[in-house]
């Protein structure tokens, strides 16, 4: 049977593959490299010799591990493709053959043996590849791995501990970095976390996982810290050392709002910005903004605590005041995003209506005739810092007699009073500390997580890094019927995310659409 | 009959020894062993009942089948022992290569019968058993032969000589196993080359291997019309394909088929 071939022009011959008789058993079959029918083949050449067959593993029951020795625990499902590379990988000899396939032979699973099934090929004799199958039996024992042997004998053992403080009196800080750890999971390592009063003590198992932490935070609050640790243990022998890290970290003072008279030296190193400054904002960098002036400055964490100053006045002393009339504005800038507006304003306070001020303010872009405001009242307040009285004694005008800081929307708030928000937060699971006799008082942390939520509706740039949630309980349709005036800012419904509802019938995503700040 | 036997361990009986009706060659080895074989096998050839017990005199596998049927001289070629693989020749005649010395050449022929011509021929091939596969009508060569060579195997070896290749390798003499009755072939040959070679050489032909799945039968086994002898690695599957195919059991040398020799005991073992 012959093909012409077209390409070369050449006479092919046909070539058919004659058979020839297995040496061994006589069998018909094609003629390979080693002559033998594969029975035959297989019965003289084991390609598995040699390989191990059986082999111990340990795992660990209460977290699901397995142990790759020496230390390394992997974390892997019965029956996963993570447990097959593991049960390889274990298996010495297996460079010599080369792998095709391996697979799960099913073994009742509190047998506690996992049988897996390999088929490895090989060259034998004169270039014959032989492939052949064999089961390989794994016994698994089981053995607590270090850290949840750990976790038994103490479940409160600690190595790093985190105590985060800010010295103020409120707990506004507290409120926004709860948020944000919780958005960014920078503490789903603690193991625990309790509450004290004037901070957050987070606990975790190990000191990297703190020193990540602090990180963290030093990211976006000026924070300063200190390291101590304490021997626990010591192993003479190998001079091993066994500690406890305690790390003590102080969050600067100075918050939003509040009124701070700048001591002379950090006054004259910020370009003599006036001594009175508003803090406007504080993230890694603290922003404070010179109400006469409209300028603007930054001080980062190690610069505010080389001095350290304190603020004059916080938001608790804040003052309602009656805007009357508010004229042009004489400047404007933009500083930091923000627009500002520096005009002068008639002023009068809530408790005491006839007296009137005419005070400068910078908040000229956004007060009307007939709003309400917050500030400071300078004019009758006792304020206890030496700067404050210093530059009292050097000006010669006076201070002024009030600063105002924010527009205030308590009529409009009345309106809504009751009702609830369109947004809710999540917590962090914080312990609180009994120990130190119930200073807490719950009406006052209410008041102030009030205030908090408050504050985030106004600010948009407060929510930048928070995750705010759809309260399921909202209607929407309540406030889509206030159109008289203005009313109080609320939260974009954009900004919500949905949260994710884990259902039987099907899982809802979460629909993100977070606005670009 | 097909024999197993080995030469100084080595199972490659085609290498050491060059077997053809008029006469055998042996190579010059360290044990007699190699020789040494029952009479009782030639005899059994003969005459189906014959004690197992036979001795003989002269302890030679070889020389116990063949003793008196044909000539066995021991030689070297070239000072090598791979006499097989060096020679090509049948009852007609001999041809060695142009490494044979002067006295080799003379001892052999002294030593083979006046009809066998031993011819040395000047050819850059040297290894004429592995060129050459003839029987005593055809032969196979090399595709590279030279033209004078062919005619010399022609006149010399009394055959008709075809230029060809066995499953692609040019190596004919080492691939194939050649006798006037049948040829064993390389088992990859295909089944259309198994038919060409067998309508040239007029023989039925088969593909298979010896010694435990060698292919390079010509070096595995050496045969003439009446025998073979294999490596000791042969298996059972391959020795009955020898048998059948070479037509071994019925064979009978025809200078003994006149004679009916008696078994004689001279010695226990």
């Amino acid at each position: 049977m012959s093909a012409m071939d077209q390409d070369t022009g050449m006479f092919k011959v046909q070539q058919t593959i004659g058979s020839v008789l297995c040496c061994k058993c006589g069998v018909p079959m094609p003629p390979n490299a080693a002559n033998m029918c594969v029975n035959c083949l297989r019965s003289e050449v084991d390609i598995t010799e040699g390989l191990q067959k059986s082999i111990q593993i340990f795992y660990c029951p209460e977290c699901g591990c397995y142990l790759q020795p020496p230390k390394t625990w992997i974390k892997a499902q019965w029956e996963s493709k993570e447990l097959l590379t593991f049960c390889i990988k274990r298996l010495k000899n297996l460079n010599k053959v080369k792998l095709k396939n391996a697979e799960f032979v099913w073994t009742e699973p509190h047998s506690k043996r996992i049988k897996v099934k390999l088929t490895v090929q090989a060259e034998v004799l004169n270039g014959a590849v032989l492939e052949q199958s064999y089961p390989v039996e794994y016994t698994v024992r089981d053995n607590l791995c270090e850290s949840c042997s750990r976790f038994q004998a103490n479940p409160d053992q600690w190595v790093a501990s985190v105590q985060l403080r800010q010295h103020v009196s409120h707990r506004r800080t507290f409120f926004y970095l709860e948020q944000l750890i919780l958005r960014h999971d920078a503490a789903s390592r603690a193991i625990r976390i309790q509450q004290v009063d004037q901070g957050i003590d987070f606990f975790f198992g190990n000191k990297s996982h703190a020193n990540s932490f602090i990180e963290f935070l030093r990211k976006v609050v000026p924070i300063e810290y200190r390291q101590d640790q304490q021997l626990v243990s010591h192993d003479v022998k190998s001079s091993l050392y066994n500690y406890k890290y305690t790390y003590s970290v102080k969050i600067c003072p100075i918050c939003r709002e509040d009124l701070i008279c700048l001591p002379s030296k950090v006054a004259s190193g910020l370009g003599n910005l006036g001594p009175l400054v508003v803090c406007t904002k504080v993230s890694d960098n603290i922003t404070i903004l010179d109400p006469r002036t409209l300028r603007c400055a930054f001080l980062d964490a190690r610069q505010y605590f080389r001095s350290g100053f304190r603020s004059a006045l916080t938001s608790r002393q804040l003052v309602k005041y009656f805007v009357f009339d508010v004229e042009a504005p004489v400047g404007e800038a933009t500083v930091g995003g923000q627009k500002y507006a520096l005009s002068y304003v008639q002023i009068a306070r809530e408790s005491d209506i006839g007296k009137m001020f005419y005070v400068q303010t910078h908040l000229g872009h956004i007060l009307k005739s007939g709003d309400q405001a917050l500030g400071y009242d300078i004019y009758s307040a006792n304020v206890n810092d030496d700067e404050m009285e210093k530059y009292r004694l050097s000006v010669k005008n006076g201070l002024p007699e009030a600063i105002l800081i924010k527009k205030c929307y308590d009529e409009q708030r009345e309106r809504k009073k009751g009702k609830p928000r369109a947004f809710t937060t999540k917590k962090l699971p914080m312990e609180m500390d009994e120990s130190r006799g119930a200073r807490v008082d719950p009406e006052k942390m209410e008041n102030e997580y009030e205030e908090f939520l408050r504050d985030l509706e106004e600010n948009p740039e407060l929510r930048f890094n928070i995750s705010l949630y759809k309260n399921k309980d909202y209607q929407e349709s309540e406030t889509a019927s206030m159109t008289d005036g203005e009313g109080a800012p609320t939260v974009p419904i954009e900004e919500l995310l949905a949260e994710l509802e884990l259902s039987e019938e099907e899982e809802e995503g979460n629909d993100e659409e977070d606005m670009d700040e | 009959m097909a024999t197993r036997l080995q030469f100084e361990n080595n199972c490659e009986v085609g290498v050491f020894s060059k077997l053809t009706n008029a006469y055998c060659l042996v190579a010059i080895g360290g044990s007699e062993n190699f020789y040494r074989f029952c009479f009782a096998h030639l005899s059994l050839s003969l005459c189906s009942f014959t004690s197992v017990l036979v001795f003989m005199f002269e302890n030679s596998a070889f020389e116990s089948e063949l003793a008196d049927v044909i000539p066995i001289v021991k030689t070297s070629l070239g000072g090598t022992r791979i006499i097989g693989r060096l020679c090509a020749g049948n009852k007609n005649g001999l041809l060695v290569p142009h490494t044979t010395t002067d006295q080799e050449l003379q001892h052999l022929r002294n030593s083979l019968p006046d009809s066998v011509v031993v011819q040395r021929i000047e050819e850059r091939l040297s290894a004429l058993g592995n060129c050459i596969a003839c029987n005593d009508h055809v032969a196979l060569a090399h595709t590279d032969l030279d033209k004078e060579t062919e005619e010399i195997i022609a006149d010399v070896l009394g055959v008709e000589v075809f230029r060809q290749t066995i499953a692609g390798n040019i190596l004919v003499g080492s691939n194939c196993a050649l006798s006037n009755r049948g040829g064993i072939v390389h088992p990859h040959t295909s089944v259309e080359d198994l038919d060409e070679l067998s309508t040239l050489l007029q023989v039925p032909l088969v593909a298979g291997t010896v010694n435990r799945g060698s292919e390079v039968i010509g070096a595995g086994m050496t045969v003439n019309d009446w025998t073979a002898f294999c490596g000791s690695d042969t298996t059972a599957t391959e020795l009955s394909v020898i048998d059948s195919i070479f037509k071994l059991r019925e064979a009978q040398p025809s200078s003994i088929v006149d004679e009916m020799r008696k078994s004689l005991i001279d010695t226990y073992v």
